[in-house]
């Protein structure tokens, strides 16, 4: 099982309360009515789905009900660190304040041959 | 002249025992409840109006008496009176702008207590319930199977369960399960 620091209860949980929100820091649109539907499918529809580090919005639904920010290893599913929403993309290279070890089946069990 | 109907409130456990010797499962007496919201600047007003200090810190709760205030979130309470006493006018009366819904009958409660009753628990909560993280006091909005409860620590074997009404049968039952392993 998979434990996610939540920033606003200031502590690991199991993944069970949480839900996942799509990619973070996507910026809305001002002007929605005057862009093309080129712009509008880049906005809405859009996305790097990247192998590796990816920024997401998470919600503790049934913890704090808070929205905040991740940054998960697609690859890994490791979670490097979490903030609170609005706050800005945190540096990576910056030790994470989580710290903790994220237990996966991979570290448990060894990488599937 | 038609018969006049008389309605009588239907408490969602009436009548329910449960559990083992380990943990011991009891429905809770109705309670008035209200779910809060407030933004920080009301905070202080408000914990006057109700005679109760809304705690400010994850996972802590305050209590005056038999009315508890359950920190939820960064702007939002749920605030027990076992007295059933009108919260919505206590908070009404604080003057300050917040949101409070009253769900009195929205929730029911369960009482689980004895030495396995963080047992019984865990058999569907995720959460580390050991004395040192989820001391007397505690509280959190949770996951139990698949309910929504807010869990609740009033002594260091008694747990009470908040959940919807309509999930209490579903909760009473896994928790019976989890009473029932608590015993071996
Ligand atoms: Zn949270």
């Amino acid at each position: 099982m998979l434990l996610i620091y939540c920033p606003y209860c200031e502590e690991e949980r199991s993944e069970l309360e949480f839900r996942n929100g799509g990619d973070a820091h996507i910026a809305r649109p001002t002007n929605m009515a005057e862009i093309s539907d080129e712009e509008f499918e880049a906005y809405f529809f859009l996305r790097d789905n990247p192998k590796g580090v990816i920024f997401e919005r998470w919600r503790h639904v049934h913890g704090c009900g808070r929205f905040f920010n991740a940054a998960r290893d697609t690859i890994s599913d490791r979670f490097l660190t979490t903030y609170k929403a609005g706050e800005p993309k945190p540096d990576l290279n910056e030790k994470p304040k989580t710290g903790a070890e994220v237990e996966t089946y991979e570290a448990l069990e060894g990488a599937a041959q | 002249m038609a018969d006049q109907a008389i309605a009588t409130r239907n408490v969602p456990l009436a009548g329910r025992r449960g559990g083992s010797p380990a943990a011991i499962l009891t429905p809770a007496d109705p309670a008035s409840r209200i779910a809060l919201r407030a933004g920080a600047e009301a905070v202080s007003a408000l914990s006057a109006a109700l005679g109760v200090t809304l705690p400010v810190r994850p996972k802590t709760s305050a209590s005056t008496g038999r009315r508890h205030a359950l920190w939820l979130g960064p702007d939002e309470w749920l605030v027990i009176d076992e007295d059933n006493a009108d919260l919505m006018a206590a908070a009404a009366s604080s003057g300050v702008v917040h949101s409070a819904v009253d769900v009195s009958h929205r929730n029911t409660a369960v009482i689980v207590s004895g030495p396995g009753a963080e047992v019984a628990i865990n058999s569907g909560c995720p959460q580390d319930l050991s004395l040192a993280i989820f001391p007397v006091g505690a509280c959190s909005r949770t996951i139990f199977g698949k309910a929504e409860i807010v869990l609740f620590r009033t002594a260091e074997d008694t747990f009470r369960v908040e959940c919807w009404r309509s999930f209490s049968p579903f909760v009473f039952g896994l928790l019976s399960e989890g009473a029932e392993d608590a015993a071996y």
